[in-house]
Formats: structure tokens, C-alpha cells, sequence
């Protein structure tokens, strides 16, 4: 089963390849992981989205708790949480394919933050199932590259994971 | 007191309270030494081989409990100690690696005898820092003092540039009393509720028994766990790395359990309905195949580390906390409990093990034209009273002393467990002899492990660490062998050590005794002579009978109940 992992950690040099290699040696894997500094420049968040059966996610729980650089850390999917995901894609747009990319970003709630002559930059954020749909709906010939942060995730309701 | 980076590292080690340091110079660790060298408080032993620092602070710290320290120097210093780091990681020994490291300025630009340290480090320490300014050094020791000592011990590798330790730059030195960090709070005390749960459960078993781990003996847990024992009538066996945190020679403890451990004690393990797991990580030379482990039993779990608690056996009462703290709560609500011990259900569980217990699982044939190790080593515990610090190498040395030397003390037996490191016993035995220069100290190894660090029998010597080594010499690496024979068919794959040194002379040459014995008749009057020898190394090679296999044996697949008894005990 897929989970989302929230870990509040120090801003320190090597915690993130402390993190990256407790997954590799133990062997659980990492499908993606975002990290940067919260407003406490000392604390950085990091998400994480990671699979396995409810053993293997209590050990990857446990095993991340045990890195001291580790303050805090909640497998949001236990509860109700949002996720967003953000996502640049560079489509090409030559001729009837403007206006129908056009369109198709504006009913994906997407903006275009880059145009020229044959290709734009669409900026897009929502849920990776949206970004997936909306990679989906576009021809698979028009699109140049995408770019995705993978999730981050934050429990509804007034509870934080916070110091 | 401004004092430079080099001088700071001193101060504080002297702080911390460390009387020995173990290491090796180099370029990058030179201002270190030439601190160390301005100063007498602080004993420095200069090994032969990093492995060897390593493996003697490691010594140290099991035979003290206090945290060993090794020096070394950046690059090839490090990687030479990392076998040393992995061992104390995976027995969970408290051990600071003090590592030199290029000047900042150089650090990534693939300098004379610059390794990444902490990359390399990473997965084998407990935690490691790179310091990179002067004004973090002192902060940064005692956090490591504090991670090795506390919670679940481990190592912590300091890694320290040239630069931060530069004799001109001088700053005000404050050590720090106290350290307290956010993201690091390890357990104090156990929860109440599941103690009594625990008590609960336990007085209302029928056929409970203990299985106690290296971490009662790193905890400090013996002298609680033996009230719990006998409070409440239990058995008790124990693992490899938790021999001596309970009385070996006493009637409610059935020997060692696992591959090689007591028929009483795997038979006591599978049928159990209670099992208290104290400071053990059901490892899997423990358990066996899982599928048969304590099939009918509840499990209580107590450990100080949460990730070892249902990591491989799914427990019903696990219980976070230091085992000392806990087990002394244990005592306490078992004593106001309003119930007793089932008294005849546990007198029928002893007859049971007692029935167990007179296969006599250890019996070897003692009419043998040959020295039997398992003689030897029983030898070795009626002359030393049971009362020395026994380092062991790894391989059927091994386990024969797990079996026949019955540590009645904590903090006696010292071995590598979870990496099982051959070249471990020389240099842990060193460790001891520093810790303890009045007590017998003897490393008992084999003629594969010895050879991997008997370089260290110079130290000894330079250092005047009277130390005796027991080698039981059998020509072969031994355990390997012994694998061959079960199951490859008997085709003894590169295990023949044909080439051996004469070890009479070698241990002359470095300047100790050596003496060779070949028939049971001469080797108590040789372990004797060796023992009476107080103030000299002393290496006495015993000529084994080549073919002894360490018995008795749970196979690879096999349960608890599966044991496989010496052909000289066979159940009648």
C-alpha cells in the first residue's frame, strides 16, 4: 500500500543521505521524496511516498525515528490529509494544437508561464492522479519534457507537526 | 583557558572522563598527537593496524561499560577502521572514533589520504559528525559521548579536518555539562501499564521462560534481571551476546540458545507459553525458522530500541525502555501482585526441562587420544574459576566457549556476535588488559582468526598487556569446515590451513612466551603454567583433535525442536 510520510528534520548537511541511504540498505523503496526548509530556517520538511505492507511501513517509521538528525515524523495516510503535487511540462503547440493545449490547461486549472512560436510551459499543481491525467490528455508527441516535485502532503485540521 | 582545536579534543576526552585512547598517527591527526604528547593523563596505545584500536577501544568498552575511544587518522586510517566501527555498531557498543580528516579547504578535491569518512561511515554508525569549525568541536564531542552512551550505545565517528585542530588558532574552551537535543530523546522508563501487563501475563503462565540478549549486559540489567529470575522461579537462557547477565553455573539458567545453543534451552524456547524477551533482537541465528518460533507462545518484548520490536517476530507486550529501569519495575509490581506464581504448573515445566536437561546435550567423548577444545576450554574455566574476561574470536572457538565456559558475570565475555568478526579477539583482549591490568584476561581464538590481527601481539608487548592466548589449533578454519561436511558433502573447499606459523617461535619473536601442547594428559598442567605467568604474554598453542564439530545444532530451516545432538549424546 502506497504512504505518505511527513518528517520534520534538522536543516543539516547529510540528513537527507542519511534518509536515502536507510531506505537503500534496508531495502524499502522511495518513490519520491521532496525536501526543503520550513519558516524555522534549522527545521527542513520533507515528504516522503513509499510502499509496502503495514510491517514494512512500521519499521520505516521506526528506523527513520532512530536518525538523530529526526525531530518529529507522522505517515499521514493513517488520517485525512491534502496532497499537492507541482508539475512543469513543455508541450509543443504548433498551428491547431495552440488552441486546443490552451484549452486543455485551462480546464486542468493549469497556466501557461512560457510561449513561444511552437511550445509553451504549462505550470500545473494538484494531486499527482491530476497531473497524471493531465499527461495523459495531452498527445504523447507534443510533450518535450516534464519536470514533477512529487507530493507534498499536510494533515487537515488544526493539528501540525511541529516543535 | 584559550586553547587551540588539538588541545580543545584532548581537554575534552579528559573531560569526558577517558583515561585510555587507542589509535594510530598520521598527517592528519598530527596536531592531535602533539596535544597528546604535551600532556600525561591521558594513556594513548599505539597499535600495530587501525582494525586493532578499534577492536581494543571496543574491547575496552565492553569489559567497563564506559565508552572505548580510538584515534585514527584520515583516508586509509578510517577505511582500516570500519570493520572495527560495524563490529561495535551491530553488538551495540558504546565506542567514539575520533578520525582525522584533510583541511576544509581541500575536503572534496580528492587530496593525499582523504576518503569521504562520514559516507563511508554512514550505515555502520550509530552517528557521525564532521566538524567544521573550531567552535563546534567542543559541542560536538560531548554530543557524541552523550549518542554512544545513551538509549540503544553505539559508535560515533567524530571527523575532524587538520585545519579545525590548528595549534595557532586559539579560542576560549568550555565544555559543556549537559547536552540536550531536540531531535534525540531516548527512552528513561518503561510504561507502567505495559509493565504490569507484562506481570499480568507472566504469573499466569504454565511454562514461561526468559530469553535474555546483549542488552541486559550493555544495560547494566544483570543484578535485575537475577532478582526477576528468582522472584518469580523462571528459567532463563540466553543469547550469544547476553552470556554472563545471568549466573551460568546457576540451576534456572539453561545455557545459551540458537544454532548452537543447550537442548534444554531451544526445547524450553518451543514449548513456552509465556516468552520474555529482555534486550534481545531475535536475531536469526536466535530463532530459527520463524515458522516454528514459540508456536504457543504470548510474547513480552523489552528493549530500548523500538525498531527491534516486532522487526522480525510479531510480539504481543512490547515494552520500550531501558531493561534496568524496567526489570527493576517488574520486580517491584510482581512483589505487590495480589497473584503467585502458578506453583504446580511451574514445578511441572522444570521436570520437563529437568528431563531435557539429562540428555546432557554437551557430553563429548572425554577418552580421546586427542585434546578436545571443549576439555580445554573447561579447563580454562576451573583454574581461571570462571572468573576471567574471556575475549573470543569468531568460528567454532567460538561457540565452544559459549558453551563450556559459563560466565557467572556481566561484562566478561567479549565477542563479536552480530558481525562475527574474525581478528576481533587479540585486540578486544587488549581493551580488557588495559581496563582491567590485575585480572586473568584470555582470548581464545582459532588458527584462522588469530592470524588476522596477531600483529597486535607487538602492542602488547610495547605496552606491557600481559594477556594469555589460548589457541586451539585444528588446521582448519574450523566452521567452515564444519559446514562442508553437513552440506557440501564432505568436499573441504579452501578451509585447510597447510601453511601455519610455528606459534612457539612467533610469540617469542614478538617478545612473549609461547608454548605448544599436544596430549590431554599435559594441558591442565600447560594451562597452568600459562595462568601462573601473571606478568607475561603467554601463547599457548593447543593441538585439537582436527575433527571436532560444534554440537549440538539447529540446521538452516530448522526449529527450535529440530536440534541435531552430538553422535556422542545421542538421546536414549
Amino acid at each position: 500500500m502506497r504512504h505518505i510520510i511527513s518528517i520534520l528534520m534538522e536543516n543539516e548537511a547529510g540528513a537527507l543521505s542519511r534518509v536515502a541511504g536507510l531506505f537503500s540498505a534496508r531495502g524499502y523503496n522511495i518513490e519520491s521524496l521532496t525536501v526543503a526548509p520550513t519558516e524555522d530556517p534549522t527545521l527542513s520538511r520533507m515528504t516522503l511516498v513509499t510502499r509496502g505492507n503495514e510491517e514494512i511501513i512500521e519499521q520505516i517509521t521506526k528506523q527513520l525515528h532512530k536518525l538523530i538528525e529526526v525531530v518529529k515524523l507522522a505517515d499521514l495516510s493513517e488520517g485525512v490529509h491534502i496532497e499537492r503535487e507541482m508539475m512543469l511540462i513543455k508541450v509543443l503547440a504548433k498551428g491547431s494544437h495552440r488552441a486546443e493545449i490552451k484549452r486543455l490547461v485551462d480546464i486542468f486549472r493549469g497556466s501557461i508561464i512560457d510561449v513561444t512560436d511552437s511550445s509553451y510551459i504549462v505550470e500545473m499543481t494538484g494531486t499527482s492522479d491530476k497531473l497524471d491525467a493531465f499527461i495523459g490528455a495531452v498527445h504523447e508527441d507534443l510533450i518535450v519534457e516534464t519536470v514533477r516535485t512529487g507530493p507534498s502532503g499536510i494533515a487537515r485540521g488544526t493539528k501540525g507537526l511541529s516543535l | 583557558m584559550e586553547l587551540s582545536g588539538a588541545e580543545i579534543l584532548v581537554q575534552c576526552l579528559k573531560d569526558e572522563g577517558v583515561e585510555h585512547l587507542f589509535g594510530y598517527p598520521g598527517g592528519a591527526v598530527l596536531h592531535i598527537y602533539d596535544a597528546i604528547f604535551k600532556q600525561d593523563e591521558l594513556r594513548h596505545i599505539l597499535v600495530r593496524h587501525e582494525q586493532g584500536a578499534v577492536h581494543a577501544a571496543d574491547g575496552y568498552a565492553r569489559a567497563t561499560g564506559k565508552p572505548g575511544v580510538a584515534l585514527l587518522t584520515s583516508g586509509p586510517g578510517a577505511t582500516n577502521g570500519v570493520t572495527g566501527i560495524a563490529t561495535a555498531y551491530m553488538d551495540s557498543i558504546p565506542m567514539v572514533v575520533l578520525t582525522g580528516q584533510v583541511p576544509t579547504p581541500f575536503i572534496g578535491s580528492d587530496a593525499f589520504q582523504e576518503v569521504d569518512t562520514l559516507g563511508i561511515t554512514r550505515p555502520c554508525v550509530k552517528h557521525n559528525f564532521l566538524v567544521k569549525d573550531v567552535r563546534d568541536l567542543a559541542e560536538t564531542l560531548k554530543k557524541a559521548f552523550y549518542i554512544a552512551t545513551s538509549g540503544r550505545p553505539g559508535p560515533v565517528v567524530v571527523d575532524v579536518p587538520k585545519d579545525v585542530t590548528d595549534p595557532n588558532i586559539k579560542i576560549p574552551y568550555v565544555y559543556p555539562k549537559t547536552i540536550k537535543m531536540r531531535s534525540y530523546n531516548p527512552v528513561k522508563k518503561g510504561h507502567l501499564g505495559q509493565i504490569k501487563k507484562a506481570v499480568d501475563l507472566i504469573l499466569s503462565a504454565k511454562r514461561p521462560v526468559i530469553y535474555s540478549g546483549g542488552g541486559v549486559v550493555t544495560g547494566d540489567g544483570a543484578a535485575e534481571l537475577t532478582d526477576l529470575v528468582r522472584e518469580m522461579n523462571l528459567p532463563i537462557t540466553s543469547t550469544l551476546m547476553g552470556l554472563g547477565g545471568y549466573p551460568g553455573t546457576d540451576r534456572q539458567f539453561l545455557g545459551m540458545l540458537g544454532m548452537h545453543g543447550t537442548y534444554e534451552a531451544n526445547m524450553a524456547m518451543h514449548d513456552c507459553d509465556v516468552l520474555i524477551a529482555i534486550g534481545a533482537r531475535f536475531d536469526d541465528r536466535v530463532t530459527g525458522k520463524i515458522k516454528d518460533f514459540c508456536p504457543e507462545a504470548k510474547i513480552i518484548h523489552i528493549d530500548i530500541d523500538p525498531a527491534s520490536i516486532s522487526k522480525n517476530v510479531r510480539v504481543d507486550i512490547p515494552i520500550v525502555g531501558p531493561v534496568k529501569s524496567v526489570l527493576a519495575d517488574m520486580v517491584k509490581v510482581a512483589k505487590e501482585h495480589k497473584n503467585q506464581p502458578n506453583k504446580e504448573a511451574l514445578a511441572q515445566w522444570w521436570s520437563l526441562i529437568e528431563k531435557w536437561r539429562a540428555v546432557n546435550c554437551l557430553k563429548y567423548n572425554t577418552k580421546s587420544k586427542r585434546i578436545k577444545p571443549q576439555h580445554a576450554i573447561e579447563l580454562l574455566h576451573k583454574i581461571t574459576n570462571g572468573d576471567a574476561y574471556i575475549a573470543s574470536d569468531v568460528g567454532q572457538h567460538q561457540m565452544w566457549t559459549a558453551q563450556y565456559y559459563p560466565f557467572d558475570k556481566s561484562q566478561h565475555w567479549l565477542t563479536s556476535g552480530g558481525l562475527g568478526t574474525m581478528g576481533f579477539g587479540l585486540p578486544a583482549a587488549m581493551g580488557a588488559k588495559v581496563a582491567h591490568p590485575d585480572k586473568d584476561v584470555v582470548c581464545i581464538t582459532g588458527d584462522g582468526s588469530i592470524q588476522m590481527n596477531i600483529q597486535e601481539l607487538a602492542t602488547c608487548k610495547q605496552f606491557d598487556l600481559p594477556l594469555k592466548v589460548m589457541l586451539l589449533n585444528n588446521g582448519y578454519l574450523g566452521m567452515v569446515r564444519q559446514w562442508q561436511e553437513f552440506f557440501y558433502g564432505g568436499r573441504y573447499s579452501e578451509v585447510t590451513v597447510e601453511a601455519q606459523p610455528d606459534f612457539v617461535k612467533l610469540a617469542e619473536a614478538y617478545g612473549h612466551v609461547g608454548m605448544r601442547v599436544e596430549k590431554p594428559e599435559d594441558l591442565e598442567g600447560a594451562l597452568r603454567e600459562m595462568l601462573a605467568m601473571k606478568d607475561r604474554l603467554v601463547f599457548l598453542d593447543v593441538v585439537i583433535d582436527p575433527g571436532e564439530n560444534v554440537y549440538p545444532m539447529i540446521m538452516a530451516g530448522k526449529g527450535h525442536h529440530e536440534m541435531q545432538l552430538s553422535p556422542d549424546c545421542e538421546l536414549s
